[in-house]
């Protein structure tokens, strides 16, 4: 910009200056009913190619899982969609307005993407309902949450979420006395009580019993629909036991993608488990 | 209301401060009111050793702050105690006036004999008590400020940030102890008189800087009791334990970190304002890094995530210290290292972590 149009643009006092108005990004639009497009993204490491121009979208309400080898670049992805790491090149929008890749993670997560990691991080030295409390959506400013009570309204709306991930009976435990499978649920509830559009689950299934596994199967088909949800996930029976459209990544790019058993049938993918 | 909830939460905070309260006024009373003679008089000498625990106490909770609750580990925190005393130091200056050895009217001994014409433009304003009260919380408070906002913006953590602490103590420590710097150098400030007026040699005055601590450490006490106590201080507590989780979860870790810190550093400048007067000097020396590194170990004796814990580590250390530099003076330093040593292995969560049973590190 020139420096005459500098001066007339800060001289025209009919509008606020540019640098006042507050950076808010802009409404979730889902005209297209596409929620999620990463489009030719590419991330390296020190020469190593992690992400290798991938391309994947997600439809709105849809439950995707995400499956690969170990390196295959799902931890990369997800990294990338929520913030923690930068692309190198191309882009990934959150419907048809929100560029992810100029946020960091807290305006991600208040743009309504949650993330659950792969080892259940809860707050450990917290009991169950403070961590729900911690996790609620609102204005997370130092200032406010000095002063914030609980109203009735997310009283109610945390015993809600307690329902849904089944742990009315420990509320008042400490997080970090609850079983790994608790855990797992508990991490589930906070990204829950966030209202996010879009969760990413990352190996929910890790490390768990069989009747667990069950429960967070049920729990997650049951999110589906009023959010979008997608799963990375090693275990098969799992993903078959949720997953209705599967992608297949390897080497940092989608390999293939359609339904459990196209997946399965995909000649490229078992050269890419089993080896040629 | 607020009060009476905050203190129903923390029972053995509330003990301490009601014990706090005793001693303010029983102190002054036996110092000021009974005779020498008897039994039951406490010297101004102990008075004013008192009155300086209790600002350490004070910088004690200051650092428990951010370290027990935010997990930052700061070696550095004697750098703003020592800023808060140099402001007050300066103040105590001005109002030498001609009382100095040399009499000059305006500029401070050490400016006379260092042939300095006229005083630097930073030394202007202390000699309004006012002014000086606010640059005691100001300039500390700034300067953890802009350390904070360039720390906790790149991410800086853990062991880096504490090595960082400290370096930024040591620079400090080696710029005041040049005379170019217009702070008295390696002597610092001393050979103060009096402060509003009232004669720094007086047993009242002593028995009023005695209560302004008290005072200091209970507010100070309070007012991290209530940050504690509330969703921010449930937010700090994430943050120590689960940083990445707190960020996704949709809070800005650094500017929770930046507040805090700034607090803390207001809270540590407060209480080095306190001690000045009551120690009579202000050097250099208190930017040592050894300094620092004692308070966290008060705080690590204390029982690191409880506010009284801090207190009581720095009381119980102190009087260790001046009882033992007096009968052993070469075995202070290693007492203090073995202190350390022993109570992070022994009692991880410090001598207040005997009395709680279960655990209660909210």
């Amino acid at each position: 910009m020139s420096m005459l149009e500098s001066i007339r643009s800060v001289m025209r006092r009919d509008e606020v200056f540019e640098f006042l108005v507050p950076d808010t990004p802009p409404d979730l639009d889902l005209t297209h009913g596409i929620i999620l497009y990463l489009e030719g993204i590419n991330v390296s490491f020190d020469g190593f190619k992690a992400i290798n121009d991938l391309n994947l979208y997600i439809d709105d309400g849809e439950l995707r899982c995400i499956i690969g080898p170990n390196g295959a670049g799902k931890t990369t992805m997800m990294d990338i969609i929520t913030g923690k790491t930068r692309a190198d090149s191309g882009s990934a929008w959150f419907g048809q307005h929100i560029n992810l890749l100029k946020m960091d993670e807290p305006e991600i997560a208040a743009a309504g993407i949650g993330r659950k990691f792969q080892k259940p991080t809860v707050f450990e030295h917290h009991p169950v309902i403070e961590n729900l409390e911690l996790a609620m959506g609102g204005d997370k400013g130092v200032w406010t949450t000095l002063t914030a009570r609980l109203n009735g309204e997310q009283r109610d709306r945390i015993d809600e979420i307690l329902t849904i991930i089944g742990l009315q009976e420990q509320h008042n435990k400490q997080a970090g006395s609850l079983s790994h499978g608790q855990k797992q649920w508990l991490e589930i509830g906070m990204l829950l009580i966030q209202n996010p559009k879009l969760l990413l689950v990352d190996e929910p299934a890790a490390g768990m019993t069989h009747q667990e596994m069950e429960r967070t199967a049920e729990l997650l088909t049951s999110l589906a629909g009023n959010h979008t949800v997608i799963v990375v996930e090693h275990d098969m029976d799992f993903v078959r036991s949720i997953a209705k459209k599967v992608s297949v990544l390897h080497q940092g790019s989608v390999l293939a993608e359609g339904t459990m058993d196209d997946i399965q049938n995909d000649q490229r993918v078992i050269e890419v488990y089993l080896g040629s | 209301m607020i009060l009476l909830k905050l203190l129903k939460s923390d029972r053995s905070g509330t003990f301490m401060l009601a014990l706090l309260l005793l001693t303010t006024l029983v102190v002054p009373i036996c110092n000021l009111l009974l005779p020498e003679s008897s039994s039951l008089h406490i010297s101004t000498y102990t008075m004013t050793l008192l009155g300086k625990y209790l600002c350490y106490a004070l910088l004690a909770v200051a650092v428990d702050l951010v370290w027990g609750y935010l997990g930052i580990l700061s070696l550095g925190h004697g750098a703003f105690f020592a800023l808060g005393g140099y402001a007050m130091g300066m103040y105590l200056m001005r109002q030498i006036g001609s009382r100095g050895t040399y009499g000059h009217p305006v500029l401070p001994d050490f400016m006379v004999f260092l042939n300095w014409q006229e005083l630097p433009w930073f030394w202007h304003g202390f000699n309004w008590f006012w002014f000086a009260m606010l640059m005691v919380v100001l300039v500390p408070g700034l300067l953890a400020l802009v350390f904070g906002w360039l720390a906790f913006r790149s991410r800086v953590t853990g062991v880096y940030l504490s090595i960082m602490t400290q370096a930024l103590t040591y620079a400090l420590l080696l710029a005041f102890f040049r005379n170019e710097m217009g702070f008295g150098g390696n002597n610092g400030l001393t050979d103060f008189k009096d402060i509003l007026g009232f004669s720094l040699q007086s047993d009242h005055t002593r028995a009023g800087l005695f209560i302004a601590s008290a005072t200091a450490l209970g507010l100070g006490y309070l007012s991290c009791l209530y940050i504690t106590r509330s969703r921010l201080g449930r937010v700090c507590t994430a943050i120590r334990d689960q940083e990445d989780r707190t960020r996704f979860t949709g809070y800005r870790v650094e500017h929770f970190k930046l507040w805090i810190f700034t607090f803390s550093a207001m809270l540590a400048g407060i209480a080095g304002a306190l001690y000045v007067p009551q120690a009579g000097i202000i050097n250099p020396g208190e930017f040592a890094p050894l300094a620092s590194i004692e308070i966290v170990i008060w705080v690590a004796v204390g029982g690191r995530a409880t506010l009284y814990g801090a207190v009581a580590g720095a009381l119980m250390v102190n009087y260790a210290k001046s009882y033992l530099t007096a009968a052993m003076p070469d075995a202070w330093l290693f007492a203090l290292g073995g202190l350390f040593v022993l109570v992070t292995l022994l009692l991880p969560r410090g001598v207040t972590g005997l009395l709680r049973k279960k655990e209660v590190t909210r």
